[in-house]
């Protein structure tokens, strides 16, 4: 059931503020939420004022800069720096988007960063994503055969069918698109969610993949598939620019055509 | 750390509303209101069934300015309903994910609504005051 207020323990309560250091040039001010597991207190959001002309013009080039600077706890996930590997995946200025690919000029005013939406948090921007992944094993996804493979090669494809793969192979998983859908907010636990059912669809469409009719069969389910509802936040909101909800309409029309 | 003592990450409190969600929870709260009309259409059914003393209720209550209130609402919100659910039907079939048109029919859907809504009680009074 659908519950649109946060718990008592996930209010969010204010924090602290830190000045930008003295002789400090063109400044912007960011609100980070922050949660300490250890503290015990509930999260808040704490002000950073950061000096952009020291700092690289990413959003995530200024997190690293509160870190470095200002506050060595500050949490976050990041690894490639350049959209490649989904880490460092956060709501920023209320969409999800990478930090390492959001310019901080494309954002007016404050800066409000917080963790995915709607997932447990571990700590500061880390959630916990956990049923996420288990989400992904779920959907099997690797090459499934029952012919055997030819002899002394790989399983070949057409380059119409590797076509179809294009904008699906492009996911990096970064969950910006599961976490902006108010319908896997509400029934995330049973509903697959945009990332999954776009990777699901991947292997669906995939010319040598042979367990099309087996993989429709674990998706054929009120949840698991039907809670999509077409909103169209993950087409919004995905940093990579692919279409997950047109995925999933695929999936639906797939189910339809097999009947 | 058990997983349920962990702070749930905010959402609708920090997630900005855009046409997307926006018109899809408006898809749903209008559904929503038009089961109530629903109902209230069969009340007044039932009513002019019952004869002309239980008939002259509802239209008592539906030509006083909160049935006329409720009356705009609904007919509004039934052209809502059915000009987004049109927009339903080209997503069934494959047509206009992409998100240029995803706003495209979106913003066309609120147009139509409304220029619906008012021809139809452009008709409506003007056979009203016609004859």
């Amino acid at each position: 059931m659908a519950e649109f207020l946060l718990p008592k323990n996930s209010k969010i309560k204010k924090g602290r503020h830190h000045k930008a250091p003295d002789g400090a040039g063109k400044t912007r001010r960011f609100k980070v939420y922050r949660y300490d597991p250890d503290s015990g207190d509930n999260p808040r959001t704490d002000t950073f004022e950061v000096d952009t002309e020291k700092c690289g013009p990413m959003v995530l080039d200024a997190l690293i800069q509160m870190k470095g600077d200002t506050d060595a706890t500050l949490t976050f996930r990041r690894s490639c720096r350049e959209g490649i590997c989904g880490s460092c995946a956060m709501n920023i200025d209320g969409t999800n988007t990478l930090a390492c690919t959001k310019p901080i000029d494309e954002v007016k005013g404050e800066v409000r960063i917080y963790p995915l939406p709607h997932l447990p948090v571990i700590k500061d921007l880390v959630p916990d994503m956990t049923t996420f992944y288990a989400q992904y094993t779920s959907i099997e996804p690797w090459m499934k055969t029952d012919s055997p493979p030819p002899s002394n090669r790989e399983r070949l494809q057409s380059p119409e069918d590797r076509a179809k793969l294009d904008g699906l192979y492009e996911c990096i998983m970064c969950a910006c698109c599961s976490t902006s859908c108010p319908s896997y907010w509400w029934n995330g636990e049973r509903y697959l969610g945009p990332a999954i059912l776009l990777q699901a669809y991947r292997w669906l469409i995939d010319s040598r993949d042979e367990a099309t009719g087996e993989r429709l069969d674990d998706l054929e389910d009120p949840f698991r598939l039907y809670r999509c509802h077409t909103i169209m936040n993950c087409t919004r909101t995905c940093p990579k620019n692919l279409n997950p909800a047109q995925a999933i309409g695929e999936i639906k029309k797939m189910m339809v055509a097999r009947r | 750390m058990a997983l349920r003592d962990r702070p749930l990450s905010p959402h609708l409190q920090v997630y900005r509303p855009q046409l997307t969600s926006v018109l899809s929870i408006f898809h749903r709260l209008t559904g929503v209101f038009l089961a109530t009309g629903a109902a209230m259409l069969c009340c007044w059914l039932l009513t002019a069934a019952a004869g002309p003393e239980y008939y002259e209720w509802s239209q008592w209550f539906l030509t006083s300015w909160l049935g006329y209130a409720l009356l705009a609402a609904w007919s509004y919100c039934l052209f809502y309903h059915l000009c987004n659910g049109i927009r339903h039907l080209f997503w069934d079939v494959g047509i206009g994910f992409s998100l240029k048109a995803t706003y495209a029919s979106g913003v066309l859907m609120v147009l139509a609504s409304f220029g619906l809504t008012g021809l139809s009680w452009g008709l409506g009074l003007y056979f009203y005051f016609t004859g």
